[in-house]
């Protein structure tokens, strides 16, 4: 057979390689051969490290030498929900200062769920020549000052997002910081920030920057504000409003109006803080071009979102307050038909009544109307296995499905059963689930149909469900593909987990809190699979050398690495290894 | 589907631990009687004991672990009365099916634990649920006061939200800090019992100092006794910089000032008590919160 691989000189192979952007087909790539394995290494572009305790960052510098894009995750996932305790880790500095010697040339940094520093950001400033795009999804750990920096050092930053991020806001000043020269700025997101940004700086900014494609201001962006900033980029694709709310002024909804059609380009709408229907209207001539809408923190009454909803027939996305209420969700079933991706949140989700008329039904609606609908966030506060058993048949192209009922352990409401044959349904129907969460009353049965049909499950969240190990085996035993589970508050153990350790290998990790996992099964897992880190967060401060083997660990976080244990554990965060926990401080 | 069989997949079981073998009977037990049987999606198997279901998070636990379990119950936010409800709803659950009582049998019950429980307002809070991430729920707590705001139709001059409102706790002796949302409650009270029921644990293993307690445990009323005896002090450091006792101020002063939170001894605290005079005319008696 003749050596085909060798007939090829690097260079062609590295010239077909530039064609291949999917990390999964680039992976595959470098595992044909060796020389393959080489050649692609120096020519990888871009990476994802979906779990940053995985791999260290020496290593991703001596495999690729020459990236220009890094994406990173750091805190599990429930840290969104103050289940993860503070100092946890996920750290951005090592990263940033690995890349800062190695990578002059780099471009873009995505991070998400990671803490990053002002000095850091700083460094990434004056690192990087070309540095063009920063996004920090959920990070925290920075403050305006690094802002700043950014601003007036990186010359071609094109995108600067700051999606929900948490900031220390110490002045908006740090926007007058872009030099008067700046023009390259495509995407700019502040909306997670508290304090005002001075309007002029960022008029300044808008007008300097023709390119300017998706705009998302902060709350503290008055409306009257918003019809100049408009003005100043007619380009804009995607919105995102200060608060939406005024004064009635008719002038002033008249400038909007016309400020939103001078936009020609503009699909895609959010913020609307505290908005107002007498202001919402304003959006009607723009939409039938609208094909995504974020009213999710638009406090206002049903009437006027169903009204402002119907007109955007062309929406595919939409993200929602419950205030929309079934009667509103009915009107968008009909309405948009080519509705992509809905999301439905809870306008009080500790109120112990429910405070507007949402229920299944409305979801019920809208599975049925609209026949794209691909990806469900729903909260509501009843559900029946018929309402499940009916989406289900009605959407087998549901990819994510995440349903919460707000009450934990609720049951069917009609026949007071678990939810097991609705959630059952929903992954037997939907052969190409990938996400799903899951709530209300379920036994194990749930997770026998999960763990029989959920084939191509990759994420799944559990909480307040099952009632024995058999759950977790089901899950762990019969979802192939499934890459990141967390789960709290149910009674699966020690006899699952050890069970199946070999499958937490093949995913990238498992978090489990308030469930029945004992130390001893903790211990004896971190010594049986050196390829894992088996993390237990304790309350106690002592080490757990002491605790019975009995005693249940309160939190769980098991993961794939190849990196080692990590060096940056705080003091409640131990690592199971052989008969005692080790720490590496 | 078969049940679950005893596999050595990677040799696991070898280690011949007493606890996890002694653990292993003991599920076992419970895994027999929640096998899954083949049958009609909402039917239940008529053998299947009720009680099963309760023996893992009732009592069997708490025998074995029995102070680990009666704190991990309160940490989790889960008070004994919770526990009962959610006993009480499989209860009748199966009863419904299996006997097809009506469901009025359920509601008054229901009801009546749930007076029990929380106050008519808002309710007793478990961690992270629902699943809201805490940039909406901060967002959504500024909307909240806004819109009472407009009910009361006050002058007040827009919260300077700075987009969040949570606060770090520590506390003496505690290995990790938690946060809390100060926007979540309305009074000092609400407060003060989500920080016991945050940080109740940590007292106990201090009392304990160091140690672990034996499976004998302590009995319910001697560890009542031990609680008592440690008192801790809520303090917090305000927009100035300077550590106050929390409950100088009407509540909504103490959200806006309050920049983070400290839980210390007793005994730390008497230093603090003349500044806190100094600064605000502070009046011992009426204004002092402890956490038990």
């Amino acid at each position: 057979m003749p050596r085909i691989a060798y007939a090829f000189p690097d260079e062609v192979l590295e010239h077909v390689f530039s064609f291949i952007h999917s990390d999964q087909d680039r992976n595959a790539i470098s595992l044909v051969c060796k020389s393959w394995y080489e050649i692609e290494r120096w020519c990888r572009r871009s990476i994802f490290v979906g779990n940053c305790y995985a791999v260290s960052p020496v290593m991703v510098v001596k495999r690729f030498p020459k990236l220009r894009s890094i994406s990173l995750k750091g805190k599990p996932h429930f840290a969104d929900f103050n289940l993860v305790p503070e100092d946890w880790g996920g750290y951005a500095c090592p990263w940033i200062e690995a890349m800062a010697s190695a990578y002059p040339w780099l471009e873009e940094i995505r991070l998400k769920r990671m803490v990053l520093t002002d000095e850091s950001l700083e460094l990434i400033s004056k690192s990087f020549k070309n540095f063009q795009v920063l996004v920090l999804s959920s990070c925290e750990g920075f403050s305006t000052d690094g802002l700043a920096a950014i601003a007036a050092n990186c010359r071609n930053l094109r995108e600067l997002d700051l999606r929900e991020s948490e900031v220390e806001d110490l002045s908006g000043h740090w926007l007058s910081q872009f030099p008067d020269s700046f023009t390259s700025l495509v995407s700019l997101n502040i909306s997670c920030l508290g304090s005002e940004v001075s309007t002029c700086a960022l008029e300044r900014l808008l007008a300097g920057c023709p390119n300017l494609q998706s705009l998302r201001l902060n709350r503290a962006v008055p409306l009257e504000k918003l019809v100049n900033l408009l003005g100043r980029s007619p380009n804009l694709v995607e919105l995102g409003t200060g608060a939406y709310t005024s004064e009635m002024q008719p002038d002033v909804f008249s400038d909007l109006s016309r400020a939103f059609v001078g936009c020609k380009q503009l699909k895609s709408l959010s913020g609307f803080w505290d908005a107002m229907p007498y202001y919402l209207p304003a959006v009607y001539p723009i939409s039938s071009r609208l094909t995504s809408l974020n009213l999710s923190y638009a406090t206002t009454e049903s009437p006027y979102l169903v009204k402002l909803v119907s007109e955007c027939r062309n929406l595919q996305r939409l993200w929602v307050m419950d205030y929309i209420e079934d009667s509103g969700l009915e009107a968008l079933a009909v309405s948009c038909k080519d509705l992509r991706e809905l999301r439905v949140f809870p306008s009080d989700p500790f109120g112990l009544e429910p405070n507007v008329a949402l229920t299944e039904r409305g979801l019920v609606s809208v599975s049925e109307g609209c026949p794209e609908l691909q990806s469900v966030l729903y909260f509501c506060r009843q559900m029946s296995n018929a309402a499940l058993v009916t989406i289900a048949r009605n959407r087998p192209n549901m990819t994510r499905f995440r349903l919460c009922i707000i009450e934990p352990r609720k049951p069917d409401y009609l026949t007071l059963q678990p939810l097991d044959a609705g959630f059952g349904a929903i992954v037997e129907h939907c052969k190409n689930l990938r996400r799903l969460s899951l709530s209300g009353l379920l036994t194990d049965r749930v997770f026998e149909y999960i763990g029989s049909y959920g084939k191509k499950l990759e994420m799944l969240s559990v909480a307040f469900a099952g009632d024995s190990d058999l759950g977790l085996h089901y899950v762990l035993s019969g979802c192939d593909n499934l890459r990141k589970l967390e789960v709290r508050d149910c009674p699966f153990g020690d006899k699952a987990l050890l069970a199946n350790a070999a499958k937490l290998e093949t995913m990238r990790s498992l978090w489990m809190s308030s469930c029945n996992v004992s130390f001893g099964a903790c211990k004896l897992l971190g010594q049986k699979m050196p390829r894992l880190n088996v993390e237990v967060i304790i309350d106690e401060r002592g080490p757990p050398d002491s605790m019975p083997e009995s005693c249940l660990v309160e939190k769980l976080y098991i993961y794939r690495t190849v990196a080692g244990p990590r060096m940056d554990m705080p003091g409640f965060v131990w690592r199971m290894e052989g008969d005692s926990a080790l720490r590496v401080s | 589907m078969s049940r679950l069989l005893e596999h050595d997949y990677i040799g696991l079981a070898e280690k011949p631990s007493m606890e996890i073998s002694e653990k292993s009977s003991h599920l076992n037990l419970n895994l027999k009687e929640t096998e899954l049987r083949l049958g009609l999606p909402g039917s239940e198997s008529p053998e299947r004991k009720p009680t099963n279901l309760i023996s893992l998070f009732g009592k069997d636990l708490r025998n074995t672990n029995a102070l680990k379990n009666l704190v991990a119950g309160s940490k989790r936010g889960f008070s004994d009365d919770a526990v009962v409800d959610f006993e009480g709803k499989i209860n009748n659950t199966h009863k419904a099916s299996q006997s097809a009582k009506p469901k009025q049998d359920k509601k008054p019950e229901i009801s009546e634990t749930n007076d029990h429980v929380s106050p008519p307002s808002s309710k007793e809070q478990v961690v992270g649920w629902p699943p809201i991430r805490s940039f909406r729920r901060n967002t959504m707590a500024c909307s909240l006061i806004k819109n009472k705001d407009d009910d009361e139709e006050e002058e007040r001059k827009p919260s300077e939200a700075s987009g969040f409102l949570y606060v770090k706790v520590s506390m003496d002796g505690a290995p990790y800090l938690r946060k809390v949302d100060l926007r979540m409650y309305t009074n000092y009270m609400q407060l003060s019992s989500a920080l016991e029921q945050m940080f109740t644990c940590f007292t106990i293993g201090e009392c304990n100092s160091g140690g672990f307690p034996g499976k004998d445990g302590l009995s319910e009323s001697s560890l009542r006794d031990l609680l008592h005896v440690s008192v801790h002090v809520v303090t917090y450091e305000d927009k100035d910089g300077d550590w106050m006792l929390v409950g100088d101020v009407p509540w909504e002063m103490f959200t806006e000032s309050c920049r983070r939170l400290r839980i210390m001894k007793g005994s730390e605290a008497i230093g603090l008590a003349p500044r806190a005079m100094e600064k605000k005319g502070w009046s011992h008696n009426n204004n002092c919160r402890r956490i038990k």
